[in-house]
């Protein structure tokens, strides 16, 4: 890249993350990179569907359970506790609530996204593994919604990551959001939802996006 | 396993000593401590908080607050927005309480502007802000033994929750966001039955709370989990400025509906819960006695209103609305402490500045950084909330 | 309350006193005062707790105003003081050793405004931002919706109906 990205990116850098030498312990010098050394550099490939019956069944059980990372990261979330309560039930679908990206095959991004938890979404998102959903709750992710002038939020939620089905509101009852549960299951069974291989294809383009928001990008190539 | 016989309280040579203005000096490069950081998506943290702690052992040692990561900035929205405009942006401030955002803004909006707000619309605006006080405390009260691992009783309070928002839904139209009151007055009347369906609904919460009671409160785990954790002393409660009932567990009788009475609370009768220990479990105990006092207060307010009157006021074109120069402070209470919001008018149509101030403003960054300090790792979630921390009031 | 104002007149210099709408009062003081004034009134005249510590931007004017709400418990009895200072390298005195939390809203307004309080802890960290390169946010000259437009990607099709000039044309055309 560029000098002048290169001294962009290194103004908002933290200490430990830029490049030093450390001393061993005889005493040797090592010079460290920790951006490059200490994670992985490869990037992920596309994965192509199985075909016929097999593929079928396999989207019929990864719709039928679908597992739901527990982040609430704006003000939609005050639906999400009700909706996992005995009145609107949503156990009998086989969703559930995850504390960690690893065990979870959807995201639901409730709501606006400052800057900030955009990054940490971003992390959280690639270190789901495949096959993983995205779903949008609310207006904010849409259009901007009532925070379009703000200078903290982001308009365009699919300019960023690759969204499966958005869910319109502000915010949507706990009936609305089961129904866009059902309408996610629907596209799975069709074999549509393919946001995570869009998402790996333009890889470029969704980096040039975010790296153009986050001006302090301190994570590596791709979050493994 | 090593056989040093190790127990926190007594042997402290393993822990950092404090220099002369009473910090601990702290070595990152001695190889005692780690860095943990409990970051924004963890079922500890009330909301999108995220604490730097540094461990030694099973002890914080040091403890860091970072916020910002619901940050809109809304003072600046306002400044683009209309005095009506800014009303459905100013309530996204607190997401589950958002009734005593829209009073306030609309009580100052109305002090600047110089409307007077007739005697129906403010016994509306209270029954309007008893009812958010109620269905807020349903989820904290048994919410506070979700921390320790008691999740069930956090589940059913959200089923009696949905009851109040059922009611909510009637009279306003929506669950989460009311936009029931305006500079003037209220939108519409209370539907007819509403007080019969109310009260029902009263005498289940009633019942429930017995429960709560049995399961929680007379449980010997909760008890020794949470009695002595957390503690304020009471020198700390004005310099830090804690509100509400944090200030309340500690001993002072602050209530802002008995100290700045507003609305008609000075013609009802009802009494401030203080405990005197100011540790989790008093906090706990103010907020278990703050829902009968918010269920009598209830039911004095449906007796005691009129039958009919009038519910606004005359405004001028509020599109057009140009407010004269000045400034003023006004202050509500909530089931976390004090709202308040310092407004200043230009004389235009825009305002100049609403700055708005949650409680949690206080409470989480500042004074939770100095409690945390030689509290345990378990204990820093049942302290958290024990505080009602809500980050989006603090960054707005 | 009459007398505490009489006897903040004789000691420093306040000005422009008023009552605003809602029985709090209102004072001007100059800036190099304002903290002993703050130390007399916490430790002389019972007033323990600062409500709010809040700024406000006059560009036309050329200056910043400062306003501090102090309030007394036991008397239940608030003062708003104001303070003027200008706007190149705005700096004003710490408040902090006073009550704690003060450096919670001396860490906001300098990331908001850019008005350095000099020793406060903590006030160099970014508060609320990340990454912010640009002017303080909470400035007048600051164009929120220029910024959104430039950096945040606008879905077309919007456009702003101001609804006073849709209903002037719609009901009052000729005026």
């Amino acid at each position: 890249m560029s000098d002048k990205q290169q001294n962009q990116e290194d103004k908002f850098l933290a200490p430990e993350n830029r490049k030093h030498t450390v001393i061993g312990p005889e005493g040797e010098e090592i010079h460290v990179d920790p951006l490059n050394d200490y994670f992985c550099q490869d990037l992920p490939k596309v994965e192509a569907p199985y075909k016929g019956v097999l593929e079928k069944f396999l989207n019929w059980a990864r719709s039928e359970s679908l597992w739901v990372l527990a982040y609430g990261t704006g003000c939609g979330s005050i639906e999400l506790p009700p909706l996992f309560s005995p009145r609107f039930d949503a156990y009998r679908f086989g969703v559930m609530m995850r504390p960690t990206p690893r065990q979870s095959g959807v995201l639901i991004i409730s709501g606006y996204l400052a800057v900030k938890t955009l990054k940490r979404v971003i992390r959280s998102y690639e270190q789901m593994q495949n096959p993983k959903y995205v779903i949008a709750l609310g207006s904010c992710t849409i259009n901007g919604g009532m925070y379009w002038d703000s200078y903290n939020t982001i308009n365009r939620l699919d300019h960023y990551l690759p969204v499966d089905v958005y869910i319109a509101g502000c915010m949507p009852r706990p009936e609305a959001i089961l129904s866009g549960f059902n309408k996610l299951k629907e596209r799975i069974k069709s074999g549509n939802a393919e946001g995570a291989n869009e998402y790996v294809e333009n890889l470029e383009w969704y980096r040039t996006n975010q790296k153009k928001v986050i001006k302090d990008w301190n994570m590596p190539p791709y979050n493994w | 396993m090593s056989n040093m016989n190790y127990s926190w309280k007594n042997n402290r040579s393993m822990f950092p000593e404090a220099d002369e203005t009473g910090k601990l000096v702290v070595d990152l490069d001695s190889q005692k401590y780690i860095k943990v950081w409990q970051g924004p998506n963890h079922p500890g943290v009330t909301g999108n908080m995220s604490l730097e702690l540094t461990i030694s052992g099973d002890e914080v040692v040091e403890a860091q607050t970072h916020v910002g990561y619901l940050h809109r900035g809304f003072e600046k929205l306002f400044e683009r927005r209309r005095y009506m405009q800014c009303f459905p942006t100013c309530i996204r401030m607190c997401v589950p309480e958002p009734d005593t955002n829209e009073y306030n803004l609309a009580r100052g909006t109305e002090l600047l502007g110089g409307i007077e707000v007739p005697e129906m619309a403010n016994w509306l605006r209270m029954i309007a802000l008893e009812m958010a006080r109620l269905q807020v405390l349903l989820r904290m009260v048994p919410g506070q033994a979700g921390t320790m691992g008691l999740g069930l009783p956090a589940q059913w309070g959200l089923y009696y929750r949905e009851l109040i928002l059922d009611r909510f839904e009637e009279l306003t139209g929506g669950r989460i966001y009311h936009m029931y009151i305006l500079p003037g007055g209220v939108r519409g009347l209370l539907p007819d039955g509403f007080k019969k369906r109310l009260e029902e609904n009263l005498v289940k919460i009633e019942s429930f709370m017995k429960d709560v009671d049995r399961v929680i409160y007379a449980n010997a785990v909760f008890k020794k989990r949470t009695k002595g954790i957390g503690v304020i002393p009471e020198a700390w409660i004005d310099p830090y400025g804690a509100t509400g009932p944090v200030a309340r567990a500690a001993g002072f009788e602050r209530d802002v509906r008995k100290d700045y009475p507003y609305l008609y609370y000075n013609q009802l009768d009802f009494g401030v819960n203080v405990e005197h220990e100011s540790d989790v479990f008093a906090r706990f105990r103010v907020r278990r006695k703050d829902v009968d006092t918010t269920i009598d207060l209830l039911r004095q307010i449906m007796s005691k209103m009129p039958e009919k009157g009038d519910i606004k006021a005359e405004t001028p074109n509020v599109l057009h609305w140009k407010i004269p120069r000045g400034e003023t402070l006004v202050r509500c209470e909530s089931s976390r402490g004090e709202y308040i919001f310092y407004m200043v008018a230009d004389g235009s149509m825009y305002p100049r500045r609403i700055n708005m101030r949650g409680p949690s403003y206080s409470h989480a960054v500042v004074l939770l950084e100095k409690l945390l300090i030689n509290a345990n790792i378990s204990d820093v979630s049942p302290i958290m909330v024990s505080l009602a921390t809500c980050p989006p009031e603090i960054e707005r | 309350m009459k007398d505490i104002i009489d006897h903040l007149k004789k000691r420093f210099p306040v000005y422009e006193i008023g009552e605003g709408p809602n029985g709090v009062i209102f004072m001007s003081v100059e800036a190099a005062k304002l903290v002993p004034m703050l130390t007399s009134l916490k430790a002389n005249h019972g007033y323990g707790i600062l409500v709010i510590l809040s700024a406000v931007d006059w560009l036309e004017e050329y200056k910043f105003q400062l306003t501090y709400i102090v309030n007394n418990p036991e008397e239940k009895s608030d003062l708003g003081i104001r303070v003027f200072i200008k706007r190149e390298d705005a700096t004003m005195d710490s408040v902090h050793r006073l009550w704690e939390h003060a450096a919670t809203f001396q860490r906001e307004i300098k990331e908001m405004f850019g008005i350095n309080f000099p020793g406060s802890p903590r006030v160099d960290e970014p508060f609320l931002l990340e990454g912010w390169d640009n002017l303080p946010p909470m400035r007048r000259d600051f164009d929120t919706k220029q910024y959104s437009e430039d950096t945040y990607f606008p879905r077309p099709g919007r456009e702003t109906n101001d609804p006073a000039e849709y209903m002037k044309q719609k009901l009052y055309p000729d005026e």
